[in-house]
């Protein structure tokens, strides 16, 4: 028996004004609901064109459940298929990356495809004449994902033919996606090595949450950020500058004023950042010769006004978040209703001095690694999280801090940076996303 | 003088003091300068421009040891615990006239907390510079033979 299959009246109740059921986290048929319905119906992102440099290369990804495969073909379009032989069903690809060459081939009956995805030969071809195959799907290749965009290079997809255009979709939001570009003096981001990849045993939106989450930091990393402040100021000596590791651990550990103060800003479908004003990446040394490049490339004015831009953490709903600041972009891929894979990606400016990546990778192992101590502050918490909610004490999760009863949903706002309005944002986006197809099943119900 | 033996007991001392958690006397062992690297790639040849899993100077690993024993440290509440098991390392460099030495030690590495066990296999590379009459690590390295698997925490050292 299901209690949310088809029940969008069910589901949608799972999201009050300003609480969660704990179900969201903890209920396996509220994690394949939303594996059918809020991952298809939302825009995803799929991975990085600089991934795709030459033709035949190829990117292999998750979209909810499904595997879907991207490459780049002879003209130098880009496509992103379902990673199924439309023979018997085989994954394609089976690498998180490669180059194919010409064509991809199956490795058990040998069907081919060219680059875009259409049949490019089949063995023994003659056996199928006269049987119809021109007719059937299978005769067309690897099924195509139609709703693609690649914007400033980020592959994002939507498997559902139905929904929310991707203008619609991200809006305002992509501003923290440009940013990012363009730190780079020649506009351009290239992904240079693989992800940091770290096993979450919590539930996905714990890590989502989390991003936006401004009263954790002072507390839960104390050990950590706090530990690392504390043998710095011990051990200093002479010394004149503050090392870059100590730079970077240390803004964690700012008073709840500094959050209030850096702000949240909100935006429709669930997504949303914190430090608009200021953030934890607003105080890190200058890399000598940088603001220079910026400068000749797009003059003194535009030049600061991108780096003035220090946005924290901008959660994109469902499932990524994106570091502007220091180049980085988290995917966090649900594994089961208690297990998320993140993978912490780095992207280097193109043209910038080698200090500023060296700066982001250095942030991405101490940040999210599995090796990260900052990480092992918020992983315990989540696994905590994850069982404590077994409790049936209190069935609801509390996201009340700074609401007002006024709340419009849907909207674009800056508010208190310590606010839980983002997270309230994105489960109204969630209740959105995961019934968005599921009306007609209700009616049909009733 | 310091033989291939020296430097063999060396490395058996510095597994036994993690496994004992006497990482004060852990941290004595590295040079002011020593650097503890664990490589994200395949044969990794740059700690700094290539991602790693780990890469940390001695304030850095300071950090570390100290914040195992903090009192809000809530991801070692319960503590966790390690096992290393070595196989006899193969000594690659040993000058004793330039005070220079290293070896590669294979091994498979258990860290375990609460019901938990994990386990891991890979290779230490030791560059171990003589200072007086003491040997201190220039650079540990840490290959793990999976480095590019999903973990969850790794919180001791390898």
């Amino acid at each position: 028996m299901t209690k949310y299959g088809s029940n969008a009246h069910a589901i949608a109740a799972l999201v009050r004004e300003a609480e969660v059921h704990r179900d969201v986290y903890v209920d396996p048929e509220i994690f394949e609901l939303e594996m059918e319905h809020l991952f298809p119906n939302s825009w995803v992102y799929v991975g990085h064109a600089s991934q795709l440099s030459k033709p035949g290369d190829f990117i292999t990804a998750n979209i909810g459940r499904q595997p879907v495969l991207a490459s780049r073909h002879t003209d130098g379009s880009i496509h992103v298929f379902y990673n199924r032989c439309p023979h018997k069903g085989v994954k394609i690809a089976s690498e998180p990356c490669g180059n194919t060459g010409k064509f991809f081939r199956c490795p058990y009956h040998a069907w081919s495809f060219k680059t875009d995805g259409s049949l490019l030969a089949i063995p023994l071809k003659k056996g199928y004449e006269g049987t119809g195959f021109g007719d059937t799907q299978a005769n067309e290749g690897l099924s195509k994902v139609k709703n693609v965009v690649i914007y400033r290079d980020f592959i994002f997809a939507r498997l559902n033919d139905n929904g929310v255009s991707f203008e619609d979709y991200f809006g305002e939001s992509l501003s923290t996606i440009d940013n990012m570009v363009d730190r780079s003096p020649e506009g351009k981001l290239a992904v240079m090595a693989t992800p940091i990849r770290y096993m979450h045993t919590c539930n996905w939106k714990m890590l989502v949450e989390n991003q936006t989450d401004t009263c954790h930091p002072m507390v839960a990393h104390e050990s950590s950020a706090g530990t690392a402040v504390k043998v710095w100021k011990r051990e200093q000596g002479d010394a004149t500058e503050t090392p870059m590791a100590v730079q970077l651990y240390g803004p964690f550990m700012s008073p709840y004023e500094f959050y209030e103060q850096s702000g949240i800003r909100i935006w429709p479908n669930g997504h949303g950042h914190t430090g608009v004003a200021n953030s934890i990446h607003s105080n890190y040394s200058d890399v000598p010769g940088y603001l220079d490049q910026m400068v000749a490339a797009y003059g003194e004015k535009r030049a600061h006004e991108i780096l003035g831009e220090v946005r924290h953490n901008t959660v994109y709903f469902p499932n990524i978040m994106v570091k502007g600041a220091v180049q980085i972009l988290r995917n966090f891929i649900p594994i089961a209703v208690d297990r998320t894979l993140v993978e912490s990606w780095v992207y280097r400016l193109v043209g910038a001095p080698d200090k500023l990546y060296e700066r982001a990778l250095m942030y991405n192992r101490f940040i999210n690694a599995p090796t990260s101590i900052v990480g092992h502050d918020d992983l315990e918490m989540y696994e905590r999280a994850q069982e404590g909610l077994k409790s049936n004490g209190n069935q609801w999760i509390n996201l009340r801090r700074l609401y007002d009863g006024n709340e419009e949903q849907d909207v674009t706002a800056v508010i208190n940076g310590t606010s839980e309005r983002q997270m309230r944002n994105q489960f109204h986006a969630w209740a959105k996303f995961m019934t968005m197809d599921m009306d007609k099943h209700v009616e049909a119900a009733e | 003088m310091i033989t291939e033996n020296t430097i063999a007991d060396f490395i058996y001392r510095e597994a036994e003091l993690l496994d004992t958690m006497q990482w004060q006397a852990w941290l004595d062992l590295f040079h002011p300068e020593g650097h503890y690297w664990m490589p994200l790639e395949w044969q990794q040849q740059d700690p700094v421009l290539q991602p790693s899993l780990m890469y940390e100077d001695l304030l850095l690993l300071k950090v570390r040891v100290e914040r195992l024993a903090g009192e809000r440290t809530f991801s070692q509440k319960p503590k966790s615990r390690c096992h290393h098991l070595l196989q006899a390392p193969r000594i690659v460099a040993c000058d004793a006239v330039a005070g220079v030495f290293k070896a590669r030690t294979s091994y498979i590495y258990t860290e375990t907390r609460g019901d938990m066990l994990e386990r891991y296999s890979g290779w230490a590379s030791h560059e171990i510079v003589q200072v007086g009459d003491t040997l201190k690590i220039k650079l540990k390295r840490v290959d793990l033979v999976n480095f590019d698997a999903p973990f969850g925490n790794i919180q001791l050292f390898m």
